[in-house]
């Protein structure tokens, strides 16, 4: 198809820099939005990361150096101000978790890929999706701006209990910062409830011909699934948010009672902190899989496709991807085995989150079998995947440890969580980002990234994730809490000193690995390898548009699909791959057309 | 510790060096010397694969050893009763999920490099199975569900209600240390308000209860070896969380919503100090649940002696209400009378015991 050609319906379009880069309503455009800032936000909680770990693994460090940047918060003998170091953590939660791993990944790939793959010329409603990228862009102005309020930012943790997280006079960071943190997390729900409507209705609606259900590439899927968990959960997130800024600011008692603080006993009566646990985390849980689920979707793919082998059990994979869905619904208390709640109740949900780990393993298995007897291309997106499935299961499996409501007696709130979720989720989702944009770069940009940074990216990044996280095992074991700014008050918790400075050793490499990536992003995105138009060889609907496809994205009829995604290596076929607009007529060869699919 | 420090920097600083050279590789590309052809494809490609092989053997290597090094210090020994059933839990789980961790990582590295691309190669076409699906399906469930049973049973067993007989302490959190009340002779810790705190009632006891009339504060949490201890837990601010890491106990303290824990300590301070052979080993309670600027110093020591010594020390412990007589207005009319004989009782008691000794 070569050079890109005008679409009818672009042509009444006046096109102007506002109208094409800013205001756009191109789903293009705005995964691009989405992933831009999703990338600064990931290097910004990065450097928070990097910024606590130095007071942690090295408390005798002098920080004066950073006095320029942190003024005020660097105290006298050279340390992070406890309550600004608290304030690191909470930022960094909440920006990786919020800002990048649910924006920055199902953003940009639920926008970039849910018109592409199922051959829609755009969302259902173009201004809405605009709408929700520049929500999402309000959401950071206001958490940025409270990053420079003089009492600082909120630093109660991204889980912001109450009272600690709305009473100034128990915490600094709990005046100014925690309404901004409150406003900005309102402004982010909204764009994430404008997104998830806009996903669903493009995927039930806007399906070219053809393109059945049991056609629907992974990702698309994936991106369902999440949407629809992000639609039902986060209205509820709106909601504990909203009384909590009631408590804060209007004086009611929601999550407030029974409180004697700074020399008085506070007016607060029959409120319950234990309710708003509930309420946090029942979007919290499903949030952990509103991160995985599109980055399992994206790997899916991307492990089919450079295997060059269908993904294996596609149906398995979509009915785990339900199961997970629904489960995760039911899974919320587990994080609360030692609030005080019932135990009985707490064994309900112990038995839940060992459920919802056997659709885990299935895709586990399934990842493996689709690799076992491929044709393996280690691109830098293969790379990742393959990344990606190790990290799950390394941090799935602890999952299996503190499903067990005896076991997490010993290490709730301690290290071992913290090497569980960041393994799990974390640094799994955020592989699943890089993988997508690694493989979906000449997509966006109409250019190749360069591969051999990508290699060493990789490996900088893969065996710096295992050093960072896999010891804090050992320290979780050991009882470390987390969130705490020093180990040396407890004999307990000192043994393990040299460990935690080689952690922050570990952690530090690898932040500055990542600038590898954003070099080669930026290079790329103007002086990268022209893309051709099928780099990959892939299979979905994607590639059938021209390189640098315009607002519409075919630039005639929208093809029709005929077939199922993964139709690699297929016996008979002549090449290794047989595209998704390919009917079964032009390939007599193969095998006899698979009903199924 | 520090071997692992310097084996991992020096694999490191290996990879660095290894990235370096293919640096320059790329670096001639950029200049235009080298153009990125198949051939060099492929050879990235059988790079990356062997790659897979190497971080294999090396992670597991590093894996296996790093936790046999930090197995002495990653679980202290259990010092409650019902710290070994945890502790059993975590060990057959430990059994599990490290051989299923073993056996995927091993495929996943090992698939990744024998079906690295070959151009003779054709992919086998192979898009499901049900029977290896129901297989893989059926056996984590039915292990899953064993987990669940085992650690079912463990929790019903440690947060059971607490034996009738069983030592009542009260421990309460506050930004940012711990409090302790013993319920004095009567074994019942009396009633409290968090609208009674002052600056020296800082538990806010209510002293219109009987109960409360002989309730003592001591400055350190004692337990008696080999009897059950219900701690009652409290916050009269934030949430906190007490943690006994030896104890394997670990509860929230939720303002307006008193939690309790109950466990039965089995090992002395003393004996701990000798099995560890450590003269100044101390048990130590933490906070757990974030709660303020000061929370990582939310210490208390806890002692655990033998039961003898823990009755001397019990008896020894003057009523709190003795200590504060000013607060003797506080207790209404009908209470007066008991109230003095109360102080006026311990003291004796203190007599008696200290002339015992005598």
């Amino acid at each position: 198809m070569g050079k890109l050609k005008e679409q009818p319906h672009q042509q009444h379009h006046e096109s102007n820099f506002w109208t094409s880069y800013v205001f756009s309503t191109d789903h293009k455009m705005i995964a691009k939005q989405f992933l831009i800032s999703g990338i600064a936000w990931a290097a910004i909680g990065g450097l928070f990361s990097i910024i606590f770990r130095l007071q942690l693994g090295f408390p005798e460090m002098d920080l004066v150096f950073l006095k320029p940047f942190l003024g005020k918060w660097i105290t006298e003998t050279g340390n992070l101000d406890p309550d600004f170091y608290l304030a690191m953590v909470t930022m960094h939660g909440t920006i990786m978790i919020f800002f990048v791993l649910t924006a920055g990944l199902s953003g940009t790939f639920s926008n970039l890929l849910i018109p592409l793959q199922i051959g829609a010329r755009d969302m259902a409603s173009g201004t809405i999706n605009m709408l929700s990228f520049w929500f999402f862009f309000a959401a950071s102005a206001v958490m940025t701006a409270s990053l420079f309020v003089q009492t600082g930012p909120a630093n109660s943790g991204w889980t912001a209990y109450p009272p600690v997280s709305i009473l100034p006079i128990a915490s600094t960071g709990a005046g100014a910062g925690m309404n901004l943190w409150i406003i900005s997390m309102i402004l982010f729900i909204i764009s994430i409830g404008m997104g998830g409507v806009n996903y669903i209705s493009t995927i039930i609606n806007m399906r070219t011909r053809g393109m059945k259900f049991n056609r629907l590439p992974l990702t698309i899927w994936s991106f369902l699934f999440t949407a629809i968990l992000g639609l039902f959960t986060f209205p509820v997130l709106l909601g504990a948010l909203f009384l909590l800024f009631f408590d804060s600011n209007l004086g009611t008692s929601f999550f407030l009672s029974n409180i004697y603080l700074a020399g008085e006993a506070l007016p607060h009566i029959g409120g319950s902190p234990i309710l708003y646990q509930h309420l946090f985390w029942f979007l919290g849980h499903p949030e952990v899989y509103i991160a995985i689920l599109p980055a399992m979707g994206i790997i899916s793919e991307v492990i089919s496709v450079n295997s060059r082998k269908p993904i294996f059990g596609y149906s398995a994979m979509v009915l785990s991807l339900f199961a997970i869905s629904f489960l995760s619904f039911v899974v919320w208390a587990h994080h609360m085995f030692v609030s005080g709640m019932n135990p009985y109740l707490g064994s309900v949900f112990s038995l839940t989150s060992f459920i919802i780990a056997v659709p885990s393993s299935i895709k586990v298995f399934n990842w493996l079998t689709t690799m076992w007897r491929g044709n393996i291309r280690f691109t830098p997106a293969m790379l990742f995947s393959i990344g990606f499935v190790s990290l799950f299961i390394a941090g799935g499996l602890t999952g299996l440890w503190v499903a067990n409501s005896a076991i997490d007696i010993q290490v709730h709130d301690t290290y071992f969580i913290v090497a569980h979720f960041h393994l799990v989720m974390g640094s799994a989702a955020f592989f699943g980002f890089l993988t997508g944009v690694y493989h979906w770069f000449p997509k966006m940009f109409g250019r190749m990234m360069n591969p051999y940074l990508g290699y060493i990216h990789f490996w900088l990044t893969f065996v710096g994730i295992y050093l960072i996280f896999f010891p804090m095992h050992y320290l979780g074991m050991a009882g470390f809490p987390r969130r705490y700014y020093s180990f040396t008050n407890f004999d307990a918790f000192r043994v393990f000193t040299d460990l935690n400075s080689f952690i922050t050793v570990a952690a530090i490499v690898t932040f500055i690995a990542q600038f590898i990536f954003l070099y080669n992003f930026i290079y790329s995105i103007f002086k990268g390898k022209i893309a051709p138009q099928n780099p990959w060889k892939a299979n979905t609907l994607e590639w059938t548009t021209p390189i640098k496809p315009g607002h519409g994205n075919w630039p005639g009829k929208l093809p029709v699909v005929h077939r199922w995604p993964y139709d690699y290596s297929k016996p008979g076929a002549t090449d290794d791959y047989v595209m998704q607009n390919i009917s079964y007529d032009e390939t007599p060869d193969t095998d006899v057309p698979d009903t199924k699919h | 510790m520090k071997e692992i420090l310097i084996i991992t920097s020096a694999v490191l600083v290996l990879i660095i060096v290894f990235l370096l050279y293919r640096l320059t590789i790329i670096l001639k590309m950029a200049s235009g010397k080298r153009v990125p052809d198949k051939q060099s494809q492929d050879k990235s490609n059988g790079i990356n694969a062997v790659l897979m092989i190497v971080f294999l053997v090396a992670g597991m290597g590093l894996m296996i050893w790093s936790t046999m090094d930090a197995s002495d210090d990653f679980l202290p020994e259990p010092a409650s009763e019902h710290g070994q059933v945890v502790d059993r839990l975590i060990w057959i789980t430990f059994l599990i999920t490290g051989f299923v961790f073993v056996v995927t990582q091993v495929l996943l590295f090992f698939f990744a490099f024998k079906y690295r691309y070959k151009q003779k190669r054709k992919a086998y076409y192979f898009p499901i199975n049900y029977r290896i699906e129901i297989i893989w399906t059926a056996i984590p469930a039915i292990t899953f569900i064993g987990l669940f049973i085992l650690g079912f049973r463990a929790s019903k067993f440690i947060l059971s209600k607490a034996d009738p007989d069983a030592q009542k302490i009260e421990i309460m959190g506050q930004q940012f240390s711990w409090m302790v009340r013993y319920p004095g002779n009567d074994q019942e810790l009396g009633s409290f308000d968090f609208r009674l705190i002052d600056t020296e009632n800082n538990m806010g006891i209510n002293f219109t209860d009987k109960a409360s009339l002989d309730d003592f504060i001591p400055m350190q949490m004692v337990l008696p070896v080999d009897k059950p201890v219900e701690l009652k837990i409290r916050s009269r601010d934030v949430i906190h969380s007490v943690f006994l890491p030896h104890f394997r106990v670990k509860m929230d303290a939720v303002p307006g919503m008193p939690t309790r824990f109950k466990f039965t300590p089995t090992i002395t301070t003393e004996q701990m100090r000798e099995r560890l052979n450590d003269p100044d080993f101390e048990y130590e309670l933490a906070c757990t649940e974030l709660c303020g600027r000061g929370h990582f110093s939310m210490k208390m020591i806890v002692k655990v002696v033998e039961q003898g010594e823990f009755a001397a020390w019990y008896a020894n412990n003057e009523p709190w209400l003795a200590k504060h007589p000013e607060y003797l207005a506080k207790v209404p009319r009908s209470l007066k009378q008991l109230a003095y004989a109360i102080i006026n009782n311990k003291e004796d008691n203190q007599l008696k015991a200290t002339s015992k000794q005598e």
